[in-house]
């Protein structure tokens, strides 16, 4: 298993050391929160529209068995190859074993978290197979080599100045060179290029219609498609989970997801892929990764329903103060908290613990994930479980021995005030982080209690 | 109305804010209503529960039932701990009256605009105020309405402050952000809390609040060790002692 250096909090903290940084990326997420806001204010029936996806992604995970396989009929008719991955290892062998075919050696890739998750490019390089990122985020993050930070914005937490410092030295962009415009233009001559010359191209799914056997892939850029149409080979990779019943329950996602991403009313390109074009060759690959896993996960399965707009990211004030590398996963902010246990306990036990449990993301999520609450359900699984640190077991443990005897704790009230008035120091000092940055309260000679015995019968006019 | 009010202090209320307790109680003797304070009870169980420990919090459930089962009502200064009793307080011997307890448990503002439907107070707070919404109060109580949903704007604690003489309130830039406190997470993460609350205090600051006000202590405990620590002249302090302050 593999093991992290540093946990949400450490890492948190050392994004937190470059104050000025926090507050532009906090400035930045929050913009995006009050642009989702208000395109979610200007339709009136938005609440009924959250609802209504929601009921269809419950039917959609209720009967995904057969939504699962009406889906692979259809897309099979259409001429599209079906394949199945239980796994990263599964999913990363089976886009190989395409290329290796082909004898491609080069391949353009759209976003896609779930390639991610498999961490495809490095299996891919590791076989000499060179992948492109097209999305200019996720390009940016490659370039730097690091994974993206936020699901719709890879590099959110970058400055342009940072940008134009990467373009510099990989593209060769001229030095000091930070304005959106020119590095955009610049990276845009860069990737047309990449289009061209690319044989193989790999999208990622946001919406599989098991109806028509058709999928729908959102972007921005137009990315997905230049690489699509120019393909000789193309590659959908999706989580099973991604999955709708009918073509007509696409108008309600659509709305949903661009208005909660970004506050767009819709993404720019909406792509429908059907069936290949002539000479082409077109592969579906349906990936599991964990998926069924927490679908028998009754307090959890509703994470499924997760359509990746990223809004719960946004709003979430951890999120925003700590940046998403903090949460060392693909998937960061809060849906990544509840998602990611799943997927290793031990691994991700902080991540459930890196919220104060606000409830903002469950409010903004445009299927209504109770996130907030599989939080708090997380943290008792993690306990539960044993993954939770020894020493904090035995302080629990004792605040709870100390909190269940009316005696204890008033006993153990008063030595606490006592300490806070006669030696303060032995609180106040850096081993206690509540003082490190915040005093400590005033400590009263007489607890509520105490002041109740003596005059709780004196009434008030 | 002959109703009994059993009043829940939570501990580190009871502890560290008696004043704000004195006021609640002050306040709705004021109003009419008979308070009887158990002195047997201690905490709700909330910080174990909330770092993933519920399991150790029978015990505090069973005492929270012994202490408060027999009132009308029971009312507590603290949107948080209410929360919790209202979502977690269960008994595996007698779920009825653990249903029961739950279902009559109130935060202190909504008793007072809910149940006792105040629409006049004695009041006199002759200051500039900033409320903080605190998280539990307001998207776990729904105390007023949540920024985030497409909804008709209400807010009970501003209905209350409203009728106070003197007192005006201050509007925030963002008005329902969390503070950062979180229970366990404020020295867990303590980073990710400070700056969280340091943010948190700023907006008040910079919109000329003398006291931040909020139905959760928890959340003032917090911004208030950042405002001392940084020398400022803003104070915090909880809504039970505004709405029971005199001339």
């Amino acid at each position: 298993m593999e093991k992290v250096e540093k946990d949400h909090a450490a890492l948190a903290e050392e994004f937190i050391k470059d104050e000025e940084r926090v507050d532009w990326h906090d400035g930045a997420l929050w913009w995006i929160r009050q642009k989702r806001d208000m395109a979610a204010k200007n339709i009136p029936e938005w609440e009924a529209l959250r609802e209504a996806a929601s009921q269809i992604k419950n039917n959609v995970l209720s009967n995904l068995h057969d939504y699962l396989l009406e889906f692979e009929a259809n897309v099979t008719k259409n001429g599209i190859k079906v394949h199945w991955a239980a796994d990263a290892e599964e999913h990363n062998a089976i886009v190989y074993s395409i290329l290796k075919e082909k004898g491609i050696e080069q391949m353009v890739k759209s976003k896609s978290m779930l390639t991610e998750e498999c961490h495809l490019n490095e299996y891919l390089i590791e076989r000499g197979i060179d992948v492109i990122n097209s999305d200019l985020g996720e390009y940016i993050q490659q370039l730097d080599n690091e994974p993206p930070s936020h699901i719709v914005l890879p590099c959110i937490h970058k400055r342009k100045e940072e940008i134009g410092e990467i373009f510099h030295e990989h593209l060769g962009t001229e030095k000091g060179v930070s304005d959106p415009t020119t590095l955009t233009r610049f990276a845009r001559r860069h990737l047309r290029n990449v289009f061209v010359t690319r044989r193989a191209a790999l999208t990622g799914v946001n919406f599989a219609v098991a109806e028509t056997g058709e999928y729908v892939v959102c972007t921005n850029e137009g990315n997905a498609d230049m690489g699509a149409h120019l393909s000789e080979v193309q590659i959908a990779s999706m989580g099973i989970e991604k999955i709708i019943p009918q073509k007509k329950h696409l108008g309600i996602f659509l709305r949903l997801l661009a208005r909660s991403a970004t506050g767009q009313p819709i993404t720019i390109y909406s792509s429908h892929f059907k069936k290949p074009r002539k000479g082409q060759e077109m592969h579906l690959i349906l990936v599991d990764m964990g998926r069924s896993r927490q679908l028998g996960r009754p307090d959890f399965r509703d994470s499924l329903k997760c359509i990746r707009c990223g809004s719960c990211m946004n709003t979430c004030p951890v999120y925003r103060k700590s940046g998403g590398l903090s949460y060392h996963n693909t998937v960061a902010g809060p849906i990544g908290a509840i998602l990611a246990p799943n997927l290793d306990m031990r691994k991700h036990a902080d991540l459930p613990f890196a919220s104060t449990l606000c409830g903002s993301c469950s409010n903004v999520c445009p299927v209504k994930i109770n996130i907030h609450e599989q939080l708090y359900k997380w943290r008792q699984v993690i306990v539960q479980e044993g993954y939770a640190a020894n020493t904090k077991v035995l302080g629990i443990k004792a605040m709870a021995w100390t909190l269940s005897s009316p005696t204890s704790y008033s006993t153990i009230g008063k030595a606490g005030r006592w300490v806070l008035n006669n030696i303060p120091f032995a609180v106040n000092n850096k081993f206690n982080p509540w003082y490190r940055q915040r005093d400590m309260p005033d400590s009263p000679k007489e607890s509520f209690g105490e002041w109740y015995a003596k005059h709780g019968k004196d009434e008030v006019k | 109305m002959p109703m009994t009010v059993g009043l829940f202090i939570p501990c580190y209320v009871n502890q560290f804010y008696p004043n704000a307790a004195i006021a609640t109680l002050q306040l709705l003797q004021k109003l009419g209503v008979k308070v009887v304070y158990p002195p047997r009870q201690t905490c709700c169980g909330q910080p174990m529960a909330n770092s993933g420990f519920e399991h150790l919090t029978q015990e505090c459930n069973n005492l929270f039932l012994e202490n408060f089962a027999e009132f009308d009502y029971i009312v507590a200064p603290s949107a948080s701990c209410v929360l919790h009793v209202k979502d977690h307080l269960h008994s595996t011997e007698d779920p009825v009256k653990a249903e029961r307890v739950r279902s009559k448990t109130y935060e202190l503002v909504e008793f007072l605009t809910d149940v006792l439907k105040v629409d006049k107070l004695a009041a006199h707070f002759p200051h500039k105020v900033g409320i903080h919404q605190s998280c539990h109060g307001l998207r776990g109580l729904h105390l007023a309405q949540m920024s985030e949903l497409n909804a008709a704007p209400f807010s009970k604690p501003v209905r209350l402050l409203n009728m106070v003489d003197g007192l005006e309130l201050v509007s925030l830039e963002r008005p329902d952000e969390c503070c950062g406190f979180g229970g366990t997470f404020c020295v867990a993460e303590e980073a990710v809390s400070v700056k969280m609350g340091k943010d948190r205090v700023s907006d008040h600051v910079r919109h000329g609040a003398e006291y931040i006000t909020s139905v959760d202590l928890s959340c003032l405990m917090h911004m208030e060790g950042i405002l001392q620590r940084n020398k400022s002249a803003v104070k915090a302090v909880h809504i039970a002692e505004i709405l029971n302050a005199t001339r």
